[in-house]
């Protein structure tokens, strides 16, 4: 079995849905003889061709809603877009036409397109290159937001999403491309969407996170450990729709929540598992929730992003505050 | 019946070919031999400023960073064109015109280096800041021409984007204001063939990049984008009848991206090491060189001084850079808004509590 690390992950799935179904096709920036900036697409078009692993012109809008059109045509388009701070224009395609073509024909067309794009801060990458608006697409009705935390999730949760008959933006984080490596067999065997993956079980406080900061909440809950803290951590993984029965369940058994992640605080993806949590488990709740974010301003140039990053010691401190309550 | 109804074409200007041959009137700036020499002492200090960054970035002491190699010439072409009224929005490598109109190395260098104050720059203080996402400053320099035409004033704005950025939606959006208000403002598409790794050819199938002004209703030229004074000679004439309120101009100048896109790309990959060698023979300071000597105005002596003056200035400008000192934790919290809100405050108290508590890994 290879040891892969998570872009490898993304190239492997994709290259797997290409050969096993013609109806896929990757398309985006630097996507097919370059091999995408961060080499997520690196020999796929030389295996496949140029019309399979298509570089196209340079505009945002133009990928996306070309990608609506392929894919209400029976397509799978499985579009990149380079950084997440060059979405922006394609938005506009995802809100009024990706979410909306299912229900707005009573079924009739469909998009079954996956949206990617590498997210996330900590690699020293210029303005606009590090920012996380996860949260942006969450609150678009009928778009999934995946986010995978490893190469195993990156592998079958893409294959999830690109096999998904709905319109999916799958967020990369991209500081954790290739900071660990995992087996992963090449078997076609897609993750299940719409769940959270419990990466740690614990009996003191649960934690949620997803995408990069998985690992510094890991680190936090390791420390912890040697503590005598138990945390159970869990990665959302679909961060639209969530899976809150696994989230209530935990904080059921724990009493206590605490969330991480990497976005701003106002209206992240936080907030929602928050409310819902208030709304649905308040009773076996033993003390506010608590948040662990990046701050409300713009995502700062690289000499200070770290510390705009939720670090190991702003979580730990968060589930022992918690713990006081 | 059929009939013509309208017909277009494209000129394309050259003033100097690539041996340094005058091949089109001398531009009346050209005739002042300090306006010359100016032009290419800022020319060849960009491309020692240029490798020194380049450096600074191979040994971890500068973030990624756009190279302006081979664009020397359509940068200070246009910055030197321009009245330091006029309204500046650049994309990302237009060091040249920048640092013709007053913004430090030191400046570029901190930008590249991670730190917001590289875009509170000496230069021009009403021109924008370099600009990432693809095409959207095309929007703002159509806007401050707006704002210029609106209160009557005799200043034009000047945007810059490569030929990758003319398949954007807020480039044509912009030339269409452009047209239909009659703005007074200079496009220049600086075509350098390559989008990162895209050639031109899967950009587009039109002619020329000039021709997309064309739809716009706007004027529309070509120049030799390596000869400084056919991008001048153009800028000029463009900026002067657009303060005449004559509308915008288009102005795409030829060139070749001698370097990666980015000191994160990797050229080799994609693009033909024959092609790249061949473009070298029709580098900008070649030309512009050759004419200062054919006129007597140069020799070797006063290239190798100058050359160690480009190098003493570089040298200075990067120990200013990384002498300046990174900014506290707190200045995240600096310019959100004119006030700062209640939330934003408590965020800030906790960010200096944390201050180097490491975040990331």
């Amino acid at each position: 079995m290879p040891r892969i690390t998570l872009i490898e992950g993304v190239t492997m799935a994709l290259a797997h849905e290409l050969e096993k179904d013609d109806r896929v096709v990757v398309l985006g920036e630097d996507v097919g003889v370059n091999g995408g900036v961060f080499r997520a697409t690196a020999g796929l078009q030389q295996r496949f061709g140029a019309e399979r692993v298509m570089d196209t012109p340079l505009a945002e809008s133009m990928i996306a809603g070309m990608s609506v059109g392929m894919a209400a045509q029976g397509m799978r388009p499985v579009p990149e877009i380079q950084f997440m701070g060059f979405i922006y224009p394609a938005v506009d395609q995802m809100i009024s036409h990706a979410g909306r073509l299912r229900h707005r024909t009573r079924g009739r067309l469909q998009c079954p397109m996956v949206l990617r794009a590498p997210y996330g801060g900590g690699i020293h990458a210029p303005e606009h290159h590090s920012e996380s608006t996860e949260a942006m697409f969450a609150h678009m009705p009928g778009v999934r937001v995946v986010i995978p935390s490893s190469p195993t999730r990156a592998y079958g949760l893409l294959l999830a999403s690109i096999r998904c008959p709905d319109p999916v933006v799958f967020l990369e984080p991209k500081r954790i491309y290739r900071l660990a490596k995992q087996e992963v067999e090449d078997n076609g065997e897609a993750l299940p969407l719409d769940v959270c993956y419990i990466l740690r079980e614990g009996t003191d406080a649960t934690i949620v996170t997803w995408g990069a900061m998985t690992h510094e909440t890991m680190k936090a809950a390791n420390e912890l450990d040697q503590k005598g803290i138990s945390c159970e951590v869990i990665d959302l993984a679909t961060i639209s729709p969530i899976d809150f029965d696994t989230i209530l369940e935990s904080v059921e058994k724990t009493g206590r929540l605490i969330i991480v992640h990497e976005a701003p605080n106002n209206c992240g993806v936080g907030a929602e598992v928050a409310a819902t949590v208030a709304e649905k488990g308040i009773y076996d709740l033993k003390a506010p929730i608590r948040r662990v974010t990046g701050y409300d301003t713009v995502m700062p140039l690289f000499r200070l992003e770290m510390e705009y990053l939720p670090s190991v010691r702003r979580i730990a401190d968060a589930v022992v505050e918690t713990l006081e309550d | 019946m059929k009939k013509t109804v309208a017909e277009y074409r494209i000129e394309h200007l050259q003033v100097l070919d690539p041996q340094g041959e005058l091949v089109s009137d001398l531009p009346d700036f050209a005739r002042d031999p300090e306006q010359l020499l100016s032009m290419y002492r800022l020319m060849t200090l960009t491309r020692t400023f240029d490798t020194k960054a380049i450096n600074l970035q191979r040994t971890g002491k500068l973030g990624t960073y756009a190279s302006s190699l081979g664009h020397e010439a359509a940068h200070v072409g246009i910055g030197s064109a321009m009245r330091d009224e006029d309204i500046f929005a650049p994309m990302y490598r237009e060091y040249g015109a920048q640092l013709w109109r007053g913004v430090k190395m030191s400046e570029v260098l901190l930008y590249w280096g991670g730190d917001e104050r590289g875009n509170d720059f000496s230069g021009p203080r009403h021109d924008f800041p370099w600009c990432v996402p693809i095409a959207t400053q095309c929007l703002h320099a159509a806007g401050a021409a707006m704002a210029c035409k609106l209160r009557g004033e005799k200043r034009c704005a000047v945007t810059v984007i490569g030929d990758g950025g003319t398949s954007e939606g807020a480039f044509y959006e912009a030339l269409n204001l452009a047209g239909a208000q009659r703005l007074p403002m200079m496009f220049v598409v600086v075509n350098n063939k390559w989008a990162i790794s895209v050639p031109l050819h899967l950009q587009t199938a039109a002619e020329t990049l000039a021709q997309k002004g064309i739809a716009a209703g706007i004027r529309c030229v070509q120049v030799d984008g390596n000869d400084v004074l056919a991008v001048r000679a153009a800028s000029e004439e463009a900026l002067a009848r657009a303060r005449a309120g004559e509308g915008a101009t288009l102005m795409e100048a030829v060139t070749y991206r001698l370097s990666d896109h980015t000191t994160a790309d990797d050229a080799t990959r994609y693009r033909p090491k024959e092609e790249v060698e061949e473009a070298w023979e029709f580098e900008p300071l070649l030309r512009i060189r050759k004419y200062l000597q054919s006129q007597g105005m140069w020799d070797e002596q006063r290239e190798e001084d100058l050359l160690r003056e480009c190098a003493n200035k570089v040298d200075a400008a990067v120990e200013e850079y990384l002498n300046t000192a990174r900014m506290p934790v707190s200045a995240m919290f600096d310019h959100m808004y004119d006030e700062m809100p209640e939330s934003l405050q408590e965020q800030r108290e906790i960010a200096i509590r944390y201050e180097g508590s490491g975040g990331g890994h």
